[in-house]
């Protein structure tokens, strides 16, 4: 293992030493939420939790912009959904005043269908706004519906057209046309160069964007596949499962999808297929898509058996998490640390990240409840954590 | 009337039983949220449905319609269904 304390780089954050930004690992599971936190060497964890014993926490969030505020997306197995908000790092939390909830049974944009109204299930990810606008967020649910705040998370309204229009409608289809753990959009993300630069997922649904704030959104699907036999055509047979944009390029986003692992270059709106370079063997289905902060070339997936009936398990019961430094051109596997056999879990789409420090920290949760970390990248692992409920998601992320 | 707070919902109660006033089950529900603020929502959903889980009782009688009536020298019971995993 190297000796974090000794390196630095220019654009990274030291790992090691003394440095004023804690690192915290906050972990929602099914069962409640987690925070790990961290060393200046990420040697040692200290555990806080749990938060929310029995509530079913979709995603924990760190506001980046003050590096203190935490938004939790919480429901019980008994009750309707919710949010909750801490700004003491989770010694405290309250409730959002009003959860993202959808209109009653609505007219459709152009007034001329009468759409069904939808109901919140869960609210399944959280994307703190630009950083401009310190108090907005954005929220995304199952079924599919785009949420806004523009106080911090307490209080949510519907956000852009997608609701309510009868075309995303129809591309969102119905509870069956989803996830089985319900149809979800996912994977907000806010361009840093532009507020009103969006993109969004729905899985069902595809890839989405936005250039003027919410007003309009268009898909953004050329080149995905679809599963054999469905027409590409149609956004309602695309499930991204997991897109991210690149800090360091804002230009470049990843795509893990249902049919494979995608890059896209803009302006360009051509998404290329960069799974094809998976070992055979392995494949290149998986739910996380992770990006390097610093460098466009690097990201890494997690892929999963997407055979025959979809086991959702690691090929062969040998986890992995696979390395681009190349931008898709070619893969590694980085196993060191991890289950050489039988080990049939897998890693769920908000379950992966990386930390702004140097070199990279990566860490992830699995559905047995592992907590898994490496300093260096992915060439080495270790479990920091074990018995937690199945983990949904796993945030790292650096307190004021 | 008194009304029996299941487990899930006494972090808004803080107790198993409070008051509440209102003529009908809506009514009464209403002036939960008034006393407890976010109860409500999750007890109906935005469409005004009773959520799957939940179960309203009354003079030993289920209550399944929102506005059906409710005298003030009774009990509502809310329970929450045997769910979960």
């Amino acid at each position: 293992m190297a000796d974090n304390t000794q390196v630095r780089h220019a654009n990274g954050r030291r790992a090691g030493a003394a440095d004023p930004q804690q690192l915290v690992l906050l972990v929602a599971t099914r069962k409640g939420a987690w925070l790990y936190h961290g060393d200046a060497a990420r040697e040692n964890w200290r555990v806080d939790g749990p938060h929310f014993l029995g509530h079913i926490i979709s995603h924990l969030v760190l506001d980046p912009r003050d590096g203190r505020t935490l938004l939790a997306a919480a429901k019980t197995g008994h009750l309707g959904p919710t949010l909750f908000r801490s700004t003491d790092l989770g010694r405290s939390w309250s409730e959002a005043s009003r959860p993202p909830a959808f209109a009653a049974a609505s007219e459709g944009s152009s007034g001329e269908a009468s759409l069904p109204g939808r109901t919140v299930d869960h609210t399944f990810w959280l994307t703190p706004g630009h950083s401009d606008q310190p108090g907005v967020w954005y929220a995304g649910t199952s079924p599919q519906g785009l949420f806004r705040s523009d106080d911090g998370g307490v209080n949510w309204a519907p956000f852009s057209c997608i609701n309510d229009d009868p075309q995303y409608r129809q591309w969102m289809g119905g509870v069956q046309d989803g996830t089985p753990d319900g149809p979800k959009l996912h994977s907000i993300i806010v361009d840093p160069r532009d507020s009103d630069h969006l993109y969004l997922a729905m899985s069902g649904g595809g890839v989405h964007e936005t250039v003027d704030g919410g007003r309009s959104f268009k898909p953004l699907l050329d080149q995905l596949d679809v599963v054999e036999g469905f027409d590409r055509a149609n956004p309602g047979f695309h499930d991204p499962h997991c897109v991210r944009l690149c800090p360091s390029n804002p230009d470049r986003l990843y795509q893990q999808n249902h049919c494979g692992i995608y890059r896209l270059d803009r302006p360009s709106e051509k998404w290329l297929n960069i799974g094809k370079s998976m070992p055979a063997e392995v494949g290149d289905i998986g739910f996380p898509m992770v990006v390097h902060p610093r460098d466009a070339d690097i990201a890494w997936v997690f892929p999963m058996d997407g055979t025959s009936v979809w086991p959702r398990t690691s090929p062969d019961g040998k986890p992995a998490v696979y390395a681009t430094r190349d931008g898709g051109q070619s893969w590694q596997r980085r196993d060191s640390g991890l289950p050489d056999s039988q080990a049939w879990w897998t890693v769920k789409r908000q379950a992966m990240s990386a930390d702004g420090l140097e070199p990279v920290g990566l860490y992830f949760g699995t559905t047995s409840g592992e907590l898994w970390m490496s300093r260096d990248e992915g060439r080495h692992w270790q479990c920091i954590a074990r018995h937690l409920p199945e983990i949904y998601a796993v945030e790292a992320a650096l307190l004021a | 009337m008194q009304v029996l707070i299941p487990s899930a919902l006494r972090s808004y109660t803080e107790h198993g039983t409070v008051e509440a006033r209102g003529e009908t089950l809506a009514a009464v529900l209403a002036d939960l949220e008034q006393r407890y603020p976010g109860i409500r929502f999750r007890m109906l959903d935005e469409q005004q449905q009773i959520r799957p889980h939940i179960r309203f009782f009354f003079a030993g009688e289920q209550l399944r319609d929102l506005t059906q009536a409710l005298h003030a020298d009774g009990e509502l019971i809310i329970v929450q269904a045997l769910s979960g995993g």
